[in-house]
């Protein structure tokens, strides 16, 4: 006996549930699934407060609490919530991780990607497409930090031009963070284990160069370790765009690591993700 | 009398054999305590050489207490927790149905968040010493530190009950960590009170955790700070959480 599924109906029915041979396009199946996870992360509303307040309370009590650290003989601003904001946008882009994650996860484990598995969508653009929510997640991140910086008496060295490009940066920064989730989700299928690496992924922030310049941290392993992480690469990058100005140097590794990291969770999760759909 | 004490010691021992017996209830508490005391005193040293900081111990010590009262609040706060899941799971409602003495249900969950606590705060205190903390304060100084802990620990425990019995829900555990968490931050942290400027002294000036804190600072220096207002303003926060944690007991019972 042969079971027809039935044609599906509504908007993005003629991506998914069409027969092979009038597939459409790469970029007509990423539109639909990308469609998808936006409306699904902006009808989250209570989900999408927590990453946007949690970094700013955290710059609210930091960025006073610490201002002190100003008086110590080389710090580069007088401010201390100039150099604490870059902080803040890679705090966003971890939640975005988990977001992202956690979404795909739910997916798996209440039976959509079973069901998509038996449609000729492609792998590559359900990945991208699923990712589009935490894209645009990372896209109000980084506009309501960016403004709440500027309110807090915050000045963006690198001028108007800076702004654009720090904003480039921390969504890239956020998107491999978003692709990160994406990979444990595939990899594991539950939201729990995407979760579980949100503790991880928060102490690497904290042992990075997150607090004080990486040349006025007075503990020599600390120093070490913040050195070898290239978590205070992607932090220093958004820095040198607030407090310095341009800096080739700290831009170069920023956006050099935040590629990096999108290139290889990306491909890590594309793979990841054939395995997940293999047709049985 | 008896009866209460019959149900305290049954509460206490199955919350302390939960503990023991899960490590993904116990690790938590310890590690991230020791991932602040990492964090601060090895990113933030070199702010004992801002001018005017002058802390005698050193600026591990200085983080310590504060990563020391920290875990003592939130082994309370994890057996709010603990007490949502209860109820959530239905062990809760069986529980109150059996208990001669229901008070002693509150009684027991503190006692485990004491023993809970009295592990994470070993395991900070030997991650500390093996830091390089020192240690100037005599033995009595030190008790009186442990002590501001222990009473610490009992608040946010009563908070943390109190909270979960009147929502009943793991949902709660946003509600009943998030103030302590502001609260520990609002407090002088990473510098001194004389140190903070702005908002955020004005604030430190008027949050209760600062005085605690700034008293087990001065016991862990051997030099006394408010350490009578510190233990009384700690006393009157566990009676008046006590009474709340009563009367979310009392909100649980009329629910069924």
């Amino acid at each position: 006996m042969t079971i027809s599924p039935p044609r599906p109906v509504g908007p993005g029915a003629g991506v998914v549930g069409a027969e092979p041979s009038s597939a459409p396009g790469l970029v007509a199946q990423v539109a639909a699934v990308g469609r998808r996870s936006v409306t699904r992360t902006l009808r989250q509303r209570g989900l999408l407060i927590f990453p946007l307040v949690f970094p700013l309370i955290l710059f609210a009590i930091n960025g006073s609490s610490l201002s002190a650290a100003t008086k110590i003989p080389g710090f580069p601003t007088s401010n201390y919530r100039d150099f604490a904001l870059a902080l803040v946008f890679i705090q966003g882009s971890l939640f975005v991780s988990i977001s992202a994650g956690t979404d795909l996860a739910r997916d798996i484990e209440t039976g959509f990607f079973n069901r998509l598995a038996l449609t000729p969508l492609r792998g590559e653009a359900l990945l991208i497409g699923q990712l589009g929510g935490a894209f645009v997640l990372a896209c109000i991140e980084a506009v309501v930090y960016l403004l709440v910086g500027i309110a807090t008496g915050v000045v963006i060295a690198s001028g108007v031009a800076g702004v654009v490009v720090l904003m480039a940066l921390s969504i890239l920064i956020a998107f491999g963070f978003a692709s990160l989730g994406a990979l444990l989700a595939l990899r594991f299928g539950t939201g729990e284990a995407v979760q579980a690496i949100f503790p991880l992924l928060f102490v690497s922030l904290f042992l990075s160069s997150s607090s004080l310049p990486r040349n006025l941290i007075k503990v020599n392993w600390f120093r070490e370790v913040a050195t070898y992480n290239p978590m205070s690469y992607l932090i220093e990058g958004v820095r040198s765009l607030i407090i310095t100005g341009w800096d080739a140097r700290a831009l170069a590794l920023g956006f050099g690591f935040a590629a990096l990291l999108v290139l290889i969770t990306l491909a890590l999760a594309n793979a990841a993700m054939k395995s997940r759909l293999v047709r049985t | 009398m008896r009866g209460f004490v019959f149900v305290a010691r049954g509460v206490a021992w199955r919350s302390i054999h939960n503990t023991l017996v899960s490590p993904a209830i116990l690790l938590p508490s310890i590690i991230f305590p020791l991932f602040f005391l990492v964090a601060f005193a090895g990113g933030l040293s070199r702010l004992a050489d801002v001018p005017n900081f002058h802390y005698g111990p050193g600026y591990t010590a200085f983080v310590f207490v504060f990563v020391f009262l920290q875990s003592a609040a939130f082994g309370g706060v994890f057996t709010g927790f603990a007490v949502a899941r209860d109820f959530e799971s239905g062990f809760a409602r069986r529980l109150m149905l059996s208990a001669p003495r229901r008070s002693g249900i509150i009684a027991g969950y503190a006692i485990g968040a004491l023993a809970r606590w009295s592990i994470t705060g070993t395991v900070v205190t030997v991650a500390g010493l093996i830091a390089g903390m020192n240690i100037d304060g005599s033995g009595t100084d030190l008790l009186g530190l442990v002590g501001l802990g222990i009473i610490f620990n009992f608040v946010a425990a009563m908070w943390g009950c109190g909270v979960a019995m009147f929502l009943r829900t793991e949902q709660a555990g946003a509600l009943i960590q998030m103030p302590v968490f502001v609260l520990l931050f609002l407090a002088p942290v990473y510098v001194p009170l004389t140190l903070l400027t702005g908002w955020i002294h004005d604030v430190a000036r008027l949050n209760p955790a600062s005085v605690v804190l700034e008293a087990g600072r001065g016991l862990l220096a051997a030099s006394p700070v408010d350490v009578g207002l510190a233990f009384g303003l700690l006393a009157a926060c566990a009676v008046l959480l006590a009474l709340f944690a009563r009367r979310g007991l009392a909100s649980a019972e009329r629910a069924g």
